[in-house]
């Protein structure tokens, strides 16, 4: 969807201003936004991609004004009231109204150090061959989904080519919306700046995405 | 030079002060109702806060940059297949599943962003930090990567070719910098010394072997 969080090469957001000596936590809700996003994923109930269409479906100026942790709070709410676990009420009321529904899972401490060593693989075996092969010309497709992709608008319908084949991995557009894994091959596509960016682009630019196969077509 | 005060309004830190209380009660009440309905285990929370304060973080990518810098056939094997290298020593699991090695060069450097979320190397990385997930880098690392590399203290040769990677599917991307000069002395405890985060994700360069300590 071309939401908010499709940020690449908009202007007018201000500098970078990285901070010396970071702390990996600036407040105790952030721990608790962790831990919480993490825990309750471990539910099974939703997939990688579906959280991450839950946080790019934020209004714009919510998803701006947000820090990265409000943002994954505000796509665990939706996510917990869409899937039945939580209701609009109880989150207004910060107490349990309902039982609601059971989880397959629920993480318990001992299961942590396990459950982070495993991750979660998403590679999956393609049912056929790559149509492209390593510095194959293609050109991106153009389309504007209101549904999940992984496609940035700056690089959609601009040539490039292919560096390399990554192996085929479960397709987000089709995952996200409950349409079933339906892997594809993975590609890593690069341009030139000036493709991209046209006029006044620095010359020594080139970007690369890892596109999956069907955002992609032959020149 | 850019700082805080140049531009305050649109600072990451503001937001995050103006809604902390907000916020806060925001998290408090979901954390509340979860514990209440027994879904979540307070515990767990503090588990896995305690796995990414101490135990996953960026020493971990450095020992991989290090030993790439000392063994060849270590580099090597990172070139063709970074996920098991990587996992040789231990480094394996969430958001870190799939991973890629990037080297710089004399003739390229790269940077590593993800444009439409936070895709991050956590098993090498740790957890982002706030300026990798916040839209000013988001928005202006593939459109002015040597602006962007500028507000680091970061300043290339013009003719160096940039290399940008936007990680927008399932593979992860942990920049190994160019070995300083001035290190053939040095083992892999020493040279991982020199391996900072931001040298991993492109945003910096290794230390020089002075700079050490």
């Amino acid at each position: 969807m071309n939401g908010a969080q499709d940020l690449g090469g908009q202007h007018g957001m201000g500098p970078v201003a990285p901070e010396k000596d970071e702390p990996y936590f600036h407040a105790e809700w952030e721990k608790r936004a962790l831990g919480l996003t993490l825990s309750c994923g471990a539910f099974g109930a939703w997939t990688i991609d579906e959280s991450r269409h839950a946080r790019e479906s934020l209004a714009p100026a919510t998803y701006l004004s947000a820090s990265y942790y409000e943002i994954w709070i505000r796509g665990l709410e939706i996510l917990l009231k869409r899937h039945g676990f939580i209701s609009a009420a109880e989150l207004a009321a910060g107490q349990m109204l309902d039982n609601g529904r059971e989880p397959k899972r629920i993480l318990t401490a001992d299961m942590v150090p396990g459950v982070l060593a495993k991750g979660g693989p998403c590679d999956r075996p393609a049912p056929d061959q790559p149509l492209f092969a390593a510095g194959d010309p293609v050109r991106t497709k153009n389309f504007n989904p209101e549904t999940h992709t992984r496609l940035p608008r700056y690089a959609r319908a601009k040539k490039g080519f292919i560096e390399a084949v990554q192996g085929s991995f479960v397709f987000p557009d089709d995952n996200a919306h409950g349409k079933g894994e339906n892997p594809q091959w993975v590609y890593t596509v690069v341009f030139d700046g000036e493709e991209i960016w046209g006029e006044g682009a620095d010359p020594t630019l080139t970007v690369s995405i890892d596109a999956w196969e069907s955002y992609l077509e032959r020149v | 030079m850019t700082s805080h005060s140049d531009d305050g309004d649109h600072h990451d830190h503001d937001h995050h002060d103006n809604h902390f209380s907000a916020v806060q009660a925001r998290v408090k009440a979901l954390e509340t109702v979860l514990t209440q309905k027994g879904l979540i285990d307070p515990a767990a929370i503090d588990a896995i806060v305690d796995t990414y304060e101490t135990k996953i973080g960026p020493r971990n990518g450095a020992r991989v940059v290090a030993k790439a810098w000392s063994e060849p056939d270590f580099a090597g094997w990172l070139r063709s297949d970074a996920t098991a290298a990587i996992a040789s020593l231990g480094y394996t699991g969430r958001q870190g599943e799939h991973m890629r090695a990037v080297f710089n060069t004399p003739e390229t450097h790269n940077l590593v962003v993800c444009t439409l979320c936070s895709c991050y190397p956590w098993s090498v990385l740790g957890l982002p930090p706030v300026w990798y997930k916040a839209p000013p880098y988001r928005s202006r690392a593939v459109i002015d990567p040597r602006g962007v590399l500028d507000e680091f203290g970061v300043t290339l040769p013009d003719t160096k070719k940039i290399r940008v990677w936007d990680s927008t599917a399932e593979l992860r991307y942990i920049v190994i910098p160019e070995r300083p000069f001035g290190t053939e002395s040095l083992d892999q405890q020493a040279l991982a010394d020199l391996v900072t985060r931001d040298s991993m994700i492109g945003t910096g360069l290794a230390k020089s072997a002075g700079e050490a300590r």
